[in-house]
């Protein structure tokens, strides 16, 4: 295979995961890992390095369509934000620390159990209409969408901040450790801890996971992991893909996102949990 | 006769265009008059189109430095270019492989008109969006006169532009 062949044929996969990934809120990084190592038999790390590339494209091809149609909640997206680059930061230098495999099965229960919650709340989507949550009442973080599939105004209410917030400082760690966006722990967090409508945890979850991965992204460029040839197919094809994707979401049943979501956590969990038991 | 798809009017916004009066609010708990409630309106729609627009811009430019990068690293390397051919790509895909990681040798590259250094620029710009989304958000949040969410905002500002000078760039 030539450089060539290569950039055009990465470029094509990495398209498809953009359009994934601006769905149901991941990074893609859980497409594009796996592709580089095992199909083109690329360094994990440098795998790693395209990975945060590839997460930031996501979240900002995606997010700048998602933001100018309500679908974010741009409130609740910044105030947890504090969570999750604190934990990207910390998490950036535990990686000497932890051992990889012990991360990736840790990684994978908690993903096994967060497709199991979101599963079963697969027909609730009522939004809350009441919070007694004092920071989420304080800051203000409820908010209101419009969905183009009920063609009405959905106003939601927030709660459960803290184990959001919590939750969100684990995805960070988890982002900057494994080189992921962990929007496959973000959605979650929103959806069945927060309440926040499976649309709207999707389309903020795209929003944050590019500053999570940007809290990280400097430490991978110094130590060299971010190589050109692999970077530039992977954030071109992204960038389309998520682009693409965003004018898809308005338009999907939240049952279906939440579907397609369980789906693809199921996956990765156990593609962590093989990375974890048989190296 | 007016094209279906074209917007003429308010009455002809599309209807994720309009935030709910109840919806909004600032920090703090205190709800707002109607008067003010209109004001703010009219703010949040501005801060979502801003932020909108930066992202935007952001991943333009982007696309397009990289994509000017691997176009000139294709025109000076001959060998990269045939669909098939002895050169493999695993020569520039290895853990051996030279690229620019740090400002000095990126800015010695692009002097030489490098396709390599020039596409690090362009992943540099997409890096660097999300942390200008935020510094955007603070000054949208002093806008929207609500300081402990531009203080929040502040904070993970702050925790970005360190990691950059923890990780040593």
């Amino acid at each position: 295979m030539t450089p060539l062949d290569f950039v055009v044929s990465l470029a094509l996969i990495s398209v498809a995961a953009g359009v994934l990934g601006s769905l149901i809120g991941l990074g893609g990084g859980v497409v594009i890992v796996p592709v580089l190592t095992l199909l083109y038999h690329v360094d994990i790390r440098l795998a790693i390095g395209a990975s945060i590339v590839s997460v930031i494209a996501t979240s900002s091809g995606a997010a700048a369509a998602y933001v100018r149609e309500r679908m974010t909640n741009l409130r609740a997206g910044m105030f947890l934000e504090i969570a999750t680059t604190t934990g990207a930061v910390s998490g950036a230098y535990l990686t000497t620390v932890l051992p990889t495999r012990f991360l990736f099965v840790f990684f994978g229960v908690v993903l096994a159990y967060s497709s199991f919650t979101t599963f079963r709340r697969r027909h609730a989507d009522q939004p809350l209409t009441v919070s007694h949550d004092r920071i989420a009442n304080y800051f203000n973080l409820h908010g209101s969408y419009y969905d183009a599939v009920e063609q009405r105004e959905i106003p939601y209410k927030v709660v459960g901040t803290k184990p959001g917030l919590a939750l969100m400082y684990v995805a960070g760690l988890v982002s900057a450790l494994l080189g992921i966006g962990s929007g496959a722990l973000k959605v979650p967090a929103m959806d069945s801890a927060m309440h926040l409508p499976m649309k709207v945890s999707s389309a903020t979850s795209n929003f944050m996971i590019g500053v999570t991965a940007a809290a990280s992204a400097g430490v991978y460029f110094i130590r060299g992991q971010i190589d050109p040839i692999i970077a530039a197919p992977v954030a071109a094809g992204v960038l389309l893909g998520a682009t693409l994707g965003a004018r898809v979401l308005g338009r999907v049943a939240s049952k279906t996102v939440r579907i397609v979501f369980v789906i693809v956590l199921v996956v990765i969990s156990l593609e962590m949990l093989q990375k974890g038991i048989f190296p | 006769m007016t094209h279906p798809n074209v917007p003429t009017g308010a009455s002809e916004r599309p209807p994720y265009d309009q935030p709910p009066v109840e919806a909004l609010g600032r920090s703090g708990g205190r709800v707002l008059s109607p008067e003010e409630a209109a004001v703010m309106k009219e703010k949040v729609r501005k801060v979502e189109v801003a932020i909108s627009l930066v992202l935007r811009t952001g991943v333009v430019v982007s696309v397009l430095v990289i994509a000017t990068g691997l176009g000139l690293m294709f025109a000076h390397h001959g060998a990269y270019l045939p669909v098939s051919g002895h050169f493999s790509y695993h020569r520039l895909t290895s853990r051996s492989t030279p690229f620019p990681h740090s400002f000095s040798s990126l800015g010695r590259s692009i002097a030489r008109g490098q396709g390599r250094g020039i596409i690090v620029l362009g992943v540099l710009i997409l890096i660097l969006t999300p942390v200008l989304r935020v510094a955007v958000g603070v000054l949208s949040f002093v806008y929207e006169k609500d300081p402990p969410m531009a203080l929040v905002t502040l904070f993970v500002l702050a925790v970005l532009i360190g990691s950059f000078f923890l990780a040593g760039v």
